[in-house]
């Protein structure tokens, strides 16, 4: 299971490198959502998948699943979303402004 | 040693920056918040700072967690000097942008930004964790964003894109980093870390993590991965890249010290060196740019990455010398830069331009200004009695006695090419035949020269006073070379 969300984690990672390295502002932003989608699979895998029960107290098991993985993602998640946003609101206003997504002729020169 | 007024110097600024932000069109409660938090902030600092003279290293355990499980604070000398320097500097800064700016860049979020971006430098200084280390790395560089769009200019919205890209790469990388290494070890305070590492060894997957680790902070540090540095700190106002050539690179700075003295001190042989190669290109592509470049901004935005080069000399020399040098030249250089960007935005205000070769004859209109910018040239260039001598003289000597004769030469000749660049603003800008005359010359606000002169004594106080600042400097620098210093203080079990 662990070799599958790895190889996932790689296609994820490989699609994203594709999309961040196009002269779309767009499809940059769209790679940068799926960097983050990788990586937090990365980090859960990193903490071993269920490979014992709940962590509680009540449960009556000798293993327990690391549930640190798990709070590492839900703060990343939120970064991600916060910085998401942030960007689609510069993208949009950098569109208006410049009237163009195209990242080769936001090139522009030194003074302006 | 556990203490609650660890948190108040990061609780502070993001208390009063949400705050701020419902009282968005008040000027001057903007004004009276912000730098009254910021001296606030600094006093509490400058007591922690001197406690830890006596008592040792500061903890905090949020929530009573102890360590190794709950996220805590630790504050040791390193940390504080540059959390005492980071809010002073910023006070001056925001003196600055207070005097200067029009309102409505004071009315515009611009201080609950800079509240935020110290509250996420801070919390880098002081945090023991991991992955706190992340997201007060992500609280510094959203509000550093929102800096550099502030005003939204074509230019700014431009570099923006860029700057943004890159750093969301690099804390991509950060977190690969982070998952490998919790995958590795299984912990993620970094006291714990280092017990784990040095009791284990650390194997070439180790090693690997820990190069990840630099490549993450070499692009915050603009160690070698500097290519965004220039074009992004040259297009905000002044103010913002005063703030950001004092304070961001500096973060990036103090997180390769903090991982690669505590946690990855085992295999110098690489680590180290591979350090010290950057360190030692970052100098020369500095160098050059700075020389290269007509463009009194990207000038002193080159001489933000030369900084940075001698700096880590230090840290790849690793001598107690060179790395006491290396804190003293963090401290100037925080002080500096933003004397420099300051300066250098009052310049542009003034004439309307940023290139070298439309200026002449300032001095005669602007004498203080002129000498305000010679005594930060004088001070980056290690001339006594300023600032930057003690870190030079401090780091030569290390390298000297680890016989490592090719940085140092880097590093000194690395200071000539500071000299130069700066001179050549300095001779063009200032001397030569005055453009314009007495009566078209525009007035320059009075008040822009106080936050300049106080960072002027502050140079000039340092490098006199270097003795003062002696005691708290050894023993960062020890603590540094030390690491089950900082180890023991994590696990000590008295509260």
């Amino acid at each position: 299971m662990e070799t599958l969300i790895i190889i996932l984690v790689g296609v994820l990672t490989a699609v994203a490198i594709y999309l961040v390295l196009s002269r779309n502002l767009i499809r940059v932003i769209l790679g940068t959502a799926i960097f983050s989608h990788a990586v937090h699979l990365l980090i859960l895998t990193m903490g071993g998948l269920k490979n014992g029960t709940v962590p509680l107290l009540g449960e009556d098991a000798t293993i327990f699943v690391d549930a640190l993985p798990q709070a590492l993602i839900l703060t990343a998640i939120v970064i991600s979303f916060a910085v998401t946003a942030f960007v689609l609101v510069l993208a949009y206003r950098a569109y208006q402004e410049l009237g163009t997504d195209d990242l080769e002729e936001m090139r522009g020169a030194d003074d302006e | 040693m556990m203490n609650n007024i660890l948190v108040f110097p990061m609780l502070l600024p993001i208390l009063a920056g949400i705050i701020l932000i419902f009282f968005r069109t008040h000027r001057r409660i903007q004004i009276v918040v912000s730098l009254g938090t910021m001296i606030a902030v600094a006093v509490i600092s400058i007591y922690i700072l001197n406690t830890i003279q006596t008592d040792g290293i500061l903890r905090l355990d949020f929530g009573g967690w102890a360590p190794p499980f709950g996220i805590l604070f630790v504050a040791d000398s390193f940390s504080m000097i540059l959390v005492v320097t980071t809010s002073i500097v910023t006070f001056i800064c925001l003196l600055y942008a207070v005097i200067a700016a029009g309102k409505q860049m004071n009315t515009l979020y611009f201080h609950p930004a800079v509240l935020f971006l110290n509250a996420g430098v801070i919390g880098s200084f002081m945090t023991g964790d991991m992955f706190n280390l992340f997201v007060c790395f992500e609280v510094m560089l959203l509000s550093s964003y929102v800096l550099l769009t502030l005003g939204g200019s074509k230019r700014q919205l431009r570099e923006a894109i860029k700057y943004v890209t890159i750093n969301i790469v690099s804390s991509w990388f950060f977190l690969v980093a982070l998952a490998y290494l919790y995958g590795s070890v299984g912990t993620l305070n970094m006291a714990h870390i280092a017990m784990r590492v040095a009791e284990n060894g650390q194997g070439p997957l180790l090693t690997t993590v820990s190069i990840v680790f630099l490549i993450v902070f070499s692009l915050k540090a603009g160690l070698l991965l500097y290519f965004w540095l220039p074009g992004s700190y040259s297009t905000p106002p002044a103010v913002t890249s005063a703030l950001f050539g004092a304070l961001l690179t500096k973060v990036g700075i103090y997180a390769l010290f903090r991982v690669f003295s505590l946690i990855f001190p085992h295999h110098p042989e690489l680590t180290l060196s591979l350090i010290g190669v950057m360190a030692a290109i970052t100098l020369i592509g500095g160098s050059f740019g700075a020389v290269a470049s007509n463009d009194i901004r990207k000038i002193a935005a080159y001489n933000v990455v030369i900084a940075v080069g001698f700096i880590l000399v230090g840290l790849a020399i690793s001598t107690p010398l060179a790395i006491e040098g290396s804190i003293y030249y963090l401290i100037h250089d925080m002080v500096v830069k933003a004397l420099l960007f300051l300066v250098i935005g009052a310049i542009i205000s003034l004439t309307g331009t940023t290139k070298i070769e439309e200026m002449s004859g300032l001095m005669k209109n602007y004498p203080l200004l002129g000498w305000s910018f010679f005594i930060a040239m004088l001070s980056l260039a290690g001339v006594p009695p300023f600032s930057g001598f003690i870190g030079k003289v401090l780091v030569s000597e290390g390298a000297i006695q680890n016989g490592n004769l090719v940085l140092l030469a880097l590093a000194l000749l690395s200071s000539l090419f500071v000299l130069y660049s700066l001179l050549r603003i300095f001779r063009n800008c200032f001397w030569g035949e005055t453009i314009i005359s007495k009566d078209e010359q525009l007035p320059l606000h009075k008040g822009i020269l106080v936050p300049c002169l106080i960072l002027v004594l502050l140079t000039a106080g340092i490098g006199l006073g270097g003795e003062g600042l002696a005691v708290y400097v050894t023993d960062a620098a020890n603590t540094l070379l030390n690491p089950e210093i900082y180890i023991d203080a994590v696990f000590s079990q008295q509260q």
